[in-house]
């Protein structure tokens, strides 16, 4: 019993130090974690590792996060997932909060007022190289040509709500991709990669 | 009863958080707006707090949108909301399926997917373009506010510059045009 929460505490402490190299992108911790949990820890094998991220990929919320939680797991179970993910979030967390406590303080200063004005085509920048970074293994035929140009023109036009969208591409596919199976097409579904790189750098 | 309405909306968020932190932001935005929480300008800003802190970008502009809403609270149920979906589908998937990244299906769904995704951070890009003045009408103002975003993309693509230093000179360069 002693010994378990000894784990667990280990496995928090790690994912604690971790946690602000997710700077810049979830995939940004790849190397990280290989020295911590496979060289220094054993936790892992060199060929889990791949495991680990790509199903940090395919399910829902950020990579940084999943793979903490993921490994967590496959270390100690439910509860090494539960010590994993609070030790990835605390740090990240406090740092987000405390720029955040900064900018509600000083936010109707003029010099800070003015200093947004400067930030918000930076960001706007940033959002449209994210896009630009993920379109290579996205738009990969016309089909998915098609569904990116009538995404948009959905949301910014008839402004659908971009949950109903990301709900309805997702059915839209699994159909999609199985008729034209029945009609002896075949889709490359197989996303062409170095998975890895997939959001590379998207600050996920 | 805000701190239940934070809890849904970054519970859903979270749920539908695919394809990294940019795509999910027209989602957050939807409901910021709605809620009247915040309005869209407001929100570019709080992507700017977010980008500058590591951890994933979506988590940390739920952690601000809560902290500005309900204080300190609303920020520890934002970040938890944001993240239960996850843990909870990591934790059945890795009970249940060993290798869901081979299933047909879900690669069939992730087919569609990433599009879409593109489109919602073109979107992302296209509506805070708009409420931050930088396109819709032209003047000496607007053409600055371009300026500074071609430089931005440029740094960062070329440059390979990190985020959060594009945001500290865009910032300095906000100073000292428009103080």
């Amino acid at each position: 019993m002693k010994k378990e929460w000894k784990l667990l505490l280990d496995i928090f402490i790690t994912f604690f130090k971790i946690a602000p190299v997710t700077f810049g992108g979830g995939y940004a911790m790849i190397p990280v974690i290989e020295r911590e949990i496979v060289t220094k820890k054993q936790w892992l094998e060199e060929k889990d590792v791949t495991d680990v991220f790509a199903l940090a990929g395919s399910v829902p919320g950020a990579v940084a996060i999943n793979s903490a939680t993921f490994t967590g797991y496959r270390v100690a179970g439910v509860r090494g997932a539960f010590a994993a993910t609070i030790g990835v979030m605390i740090p990240t967390f406090l740092i987000v909060l405390l720029l955040g406590i900064f900018y509600i303080a000083f936010k109707d200063n003029p010099k800070v007022d003015a200093a947004f004005e400067g930030i918000r085509p930076a960001v706007v920048a940033m959002i449209t190289f994210a896009a630009y970074k993920i379109k290579g293994s996205a738009l990969i035929d016309k089909t998915t040509i098609v569904a990116f140009i009538l995404s948009v023109f959905l949301l910014l036009f008839l402004q659908v709500h971009p949950m109903l969208l990301i709900i309805g591409s997702a059915f839209l596919g699994i159909i999609l991709v199985n008729i034209r199976a029945k009609l002896g097409k075949e889709t490359s579904i197989d996303a062409r990669e170095n998975q890895l790189d997939y959001f590379m750098g998207a600050n996920i | 009863m805000t701190l239940w309405l934070l809890f849904k909306t970054f519970f859903l968020t979270g749920l539908l958080s695919f394809g990294g932190g940019y795509a999910i932001i027209p989602v957050i935005e939807a409901e910021v707006v709605k809620y009247g929480w915040m309005s869209t300008r407001q929100f570019t800003d709080i992507i700017a707090v977010a980008s500058m802190s590591p951890g994933p970008i979506a988590t940390n502009s739920a952690i601000v949108v809560g902290y500005e809403t309900a204080g300190i609270v609303g920020a520890v149920v934002s970040a938890v909301a944001m993240v239960l979906p996850s843990l909870a589908i990591i934790l059945i998937v890795a009970a249940f399926f060993s290798k869901v990244n081979d299933n047909r299906t879900v690669k069939s769904a992730f087919y569609m997917l990433r599009p879409i995704v593109v489109g919602l951070i073109a979107y992302a890009a296209i509506k805070f373009a708009l409420s931050s003045h930088m396109i819709g009408s032209l003047s000496i103002h607007s053409i600055s506010l371009i300026i500074i975003f071609f430089i931005s993309l440029i740094a960062l693509a070329k440059l390979k510059a990190h985020p959060a230093s594009i945001i500290l000179f865009a910032g300095l360069a906000g100073i000292a045009l428009y103080s």
